[in-house]
């Protein structure tokens, strides 16, 4: 056991300088480190919220509307298929929350309405997972009634597709904020993190990424008004819109929209050259402009409505066809902020549901600072009352056992810079704590090193089986670490992680040291001072 | 080098531990009743929850001209008439309040309206200096969370534990684990410390620290188990205790000293956490000794180890050792 091969050696001692030399940078300011040669590692620990203040926003995606909005889609492809099946009797296709209903008029087809809606079933769910099934039920009633409804397996990967378009949306809105490091990840089934260092208010925060900017441009009917609508309901394939605000009146619109959002290419915010209001002016895509290009031509003269959010914004009158693609969005209630906060809202494009805050916090750049320091002063009080209480205890051993404790140390930080993790505030206490319980390795061995040299073993032999015996131990106390802080990394959110992160990465480099540093540092001393007797 | 190391547990204790198995008992008894009368029963107390857990406010405030009068922001913000207020001192500054509040009626945009009311309410030149709102779905999930960790480390070590050694072992870590963590529990609900999410973190630590502890002493009861054939198990669990002894007090030295330097030291938003951790850290130096060896003791050991021929290295050292020992 005390034998050591020389690139054993060379190899410890390698990671070791390494891992002291990478964690440099993490102890100087930015400013310094960008100053070095390119050549150099820079890579420096992150700072974590809760250390260098910000804001931290959960966002839940509603999975309500995404059921919704799936099952209005669901509706339209019924009738589609109906019609395309030929199946002439007049049938009624109804909405429910929870279902698409739909009922022929003549029994006799119903064989034949069968077969088209059941084509609308599509296999999804991962067939090596087990979860392989469809994404709807289609089910036959009697008389020629049918009930078409999302699985939960369906649901699922619907939420799941409309939280990945969520998560690329807010984070061009983020980014758009041109603030550096920011963090928008996915959080469980149907959550978004959003982590923003450095800012305080997290109002505009909330603008900016829980809107969810849906616009489209929509048909008025040209004869019914939204009072009359109201009261014996819309004509079929329209619906009461209600205006945005005060000023603008609801309007009748037709539910399909001539263009939607999606379909737009541009959107800034603009000055109008009549009245000197803020507008926004937008470019569509190729298919887009066509598309608003004819409808623009078949309605000169009459209105159409701008639709935000499913609120009327403006219904202005078409003068002429619009062909170019291009035009200027102008509304009641547009002030400078708020047209550059849709601009750029319509740039990232919509969300595909809601997003609301599930929970926020905020940590001024006080209360990080402080906490930076009063890290700092653990740490730093931790690890003198530690080195003391070894130099104590164990001697010139205690002494070896702390230059462990170091390798350590740098071990924890290069691993946490480098993986990417950043530190927080319970990240510290993590690391403090490690200092305590890494010694733990190293104790096992020094006490079993007194305890083979009391059972009259000769000085080498008491190392050697110092070492070796204190192997198992050392594996069972941090095997059972290692799980509490798995745990804690699976289970724990925000600085809890971090805190878990620390732990885990802390008991596998202690692992590491105590097995291999401190048993060549005792094998080098060995050789070197020939002693007679062990210091401990 | 001239100097020489202090042995801060002198060589050769004989401390009887299984010997007051009785005492343990008695104490263990009257701690779950107590935990019980804490936690489950309609007359205690019960846990502080906080934000995290019960869903709400909690606002961080610096008064930045002088020290924060509570008396009148609390007279001040009582005219809000809010749900589940309370106000106290944050830290070691007198200048730095804490606010909580139960979650306003009203979504999301409304929080942050009464926020500012608060903050209005408190004085004229405040600075925020952390705030926090939790929905009451996240607050749920985390409670959840919380539970299954929990429950999922006790398992997890109970199972390595088991696997590793016998099942007796593993009964008396388990048992030794719930013991620590239901002080450590009592302490916060007795002195209705704020419970919140980083305490559970501090539970988790616990658990993996406490049963280091005990698996330590477990290791050196089936090594004398296979040294030691004839040995009553009593003694032979005692001379294990005793020869671990001065690990035990090496090792919990060094973390105590840890532990006071973040309890002292770093700051308020880690006080808490690092108390759990320190006061649960003491218990389960005691439970390891007076615990989990006696209840060892009381539900006997396997004393099969080590009649075949020795399987491991450590084993083949161990049965030499016995040789020499003879």
């Amino acid at each position: 056991m005390l034998y050591v091969s020389r690139w054993n050696a060379n190899i410890v001692a390698a990671v070791c300088v390494l891992s002291v030399l990478l964690c440099v940078p993490s102890f100087l300011s930015k400013q310094t480190v960008d100053r070095w040669p390119s050549w150099l590692p820079k890579k420096q620990l992150s700072l974590g919220l809760d250390l260098q203040g910000g804001a931290h926003m959960l966002l839940a995606m509603d999975v309500d509307e995404v059921r919704k909005a799936w099952l209005g889609r669901l509706a339209e492809d019924a009738r589609r298929r109906l019609r395309e099946a030929k199946v002439v009797g007049k049938s009624d296709v109804i909405l429910t929350d929870e279902a698409v209903q739909v009922r022929l008029s003549k029994a006799d087809e119903t064989d034949k309405a069968n077969k088209a809606l059941r084509q609308m079933i599509q296999q999804t769910g991962n067939l090596l997972a087990g979860t392989a099934g469809t994404d709807i039920d289609v089910q036959k009633g009697d008389e020629g009634t049918f009930t078409i409804k999302p699985t939960d397996l369906g649901l699922q990967e619907r939420v799941s597709n409309a939280l990945s378009s969520a998560l690329e949306t807010v984070r061009r809105r983020v980014d758009s904020m041109g603030v550096a490091e920011t963090t928008v990840v996915r959080e469980g089934r149907n959550r978004i993190l959003v982590q923003v260092p450095g800012i305080q208010d997290t109002k505009d925060l909330r603008e900016l990424v829980g809107k969810t900017a849906a616009l489209s441009f929509h048909e008025v009917h040209e004869t019914v008004t939204a009072e009359q609508a109201k009261k014996s309901g819309p004509p079929p394939g329209f619906k009461v819109f209600p205006g945005e605000g005060k000023d603008e009146a609801a309007q009748v619109l037709r539910v399909v929209p001539v263009v939607s959002g999606d379909e737009l290419t541009n959107a800034q915010p603009a000055v109008s050259s009549r009245d000197g209001r803020p507008i926004i002016t937008f470019a569509f895509n190729t298919a887009g402009a066509r598309k608003f290009g004819r409808f623009t031509s078949t309605h000169v003269n009459k209105p159409f409505a701008i639709v935000l959010d499913d609120k009327v914004i403006s219904a202005p009158i078409i003068n002429e066809p619009i062909l170019g693609g291009q035009g200027e969005i102008s509304g009641q209630g547009f002030t400078f902020e708020s047209t550059t906060l849709l601009a750029n809202q319509l740039r990232s494009g919509a969300l595909p549901a809601k997003l609301t805050v599930d929970q926020e916090s905020t940590v001024g750049p006080s209360l990080g600072s402080d906490s930076i320091e009063a890290g700092r002063r653990a740490t730093i009080a931790g690890f003198i009352g530690v080195a003391a209480f070894l130099i104590l205890g164990y001697g010139l051993f205690g002494f070896f056992a702390i230059v462990a404790l170091l390798v350590n140390l740098a071990l924890i930080i290069v691993a946490m810079a480098y993986l990417g993790a950043s530190l927080t505030l319970p990240g510290i206490a993590g690391i403090v704590l490690t200092m305590g319980m890494s010694v733990d390795a190293n104790v096992l061995i020094n006490e079993r090193i007194r305890d083979e040299r009391r059972a009259g073993k000769t000085l080498i032999a008491a190392l050697d089986s110092g070492f070796t015996r204190a192997y198992g131990t050392i594996l069972d106390t941090n095997m059972t670490g290692l799980l509490a802080a798995l745990i804690l990394i699976a289970f724990g959110a925000g600085p809890v992680r971090g805190f878990g992160v620390t732990l885990a990465i802390g008991i596998v480099a202690s692992a590491f040291t105590a097995t291999t540093v401190t048993r060549y540092l005792v094998t080098g001393w060995l050789r070197w001072r020939r002693p007679t007797a062990i210091p401990i | 080098m001239s100097f020489k190391p202090i042995e801060f547990v002198p060589a050769g204790t004989k401390f009887r531990f299984v010997h007051h198995w009785r005492l343990a008992l008695v104490e263990t008894i009257l701690l779950a009743l107590l935990t019980l009368y804490l936690l489950a029963s309609p007359w205690g107390p019960g846990l502080n929850y906080g934000v995290d857990f019960r869903g709400g406010i909690k606002l961080e405030l610096r008064v930045k001209d002088g020290p924060a009068d509570i008396g009148a922001i609390r007279a001040k913000l009582g005219e809000l008439n809010l749900g589940g207020l309370q106000i106290q001192r944050f830290g070691d500054r007198p200048t730095d309040v804490l606010i909580r509040m139960e979650e306003q009626p009203g979504d999301d945009k409304a929080q942050l309206e009464l926020i500012a009311k608060v903050q209005r309410a408190v004085g004229e030149n405040v600075e925020v200096l952390g705030q926090e709102v939790i929905g009451p779905a996240v607050s749920a999930e985390l409670i959840s969370s919380a539970v299954w960790a929990l429950t999922l480390a006790s398992l997890g070590i109970f199972l390595y534990v088991w696997f590793r050694f016998e099942w007796q072992f593993s009964v008396s870590a388990i048992a030794a684990l719930l013991h620590d963590i239901a002080m450590t529990v009592c302490l916060f609900s007795i002195f209705q410390l704020e419970f919140d999410l980083s305490i559970v973190a501090a539970l988790l630590t616990l658990i993996g620290y406490a049963v280091n502890d005990t698996v330590v002493t477990f290791d050196r009861v089936r090594e004398n188990l296979r040294k030691y054939k004839r040995m009553q198990l009593g003694e032979l669990i005692d001379l294990s205790v005793n020869e671990t002894l001065s690990r035990t007090a090496m090792t919990a030295g060094a973390v105590l000293i840890t532990l006071v330097a973040l309890f002292v030291l770093g700051g308020p938003v880690i006080r808490g956490f690092a108390l759990a951790i320190l006061f649960g850290m003491v218990v389960s130096t005691y439970t390891s000794m007076f615990v989990a060896a006696p209840l060892l003791y009381l539900l006997g050991v396997h004393r099969e180890w080590g009649t075949d021929a020795p399987a491991t290295p450590a084993a083949a050292e161990a049965s030499r050792a016995r040789a020499t020992f003879k």
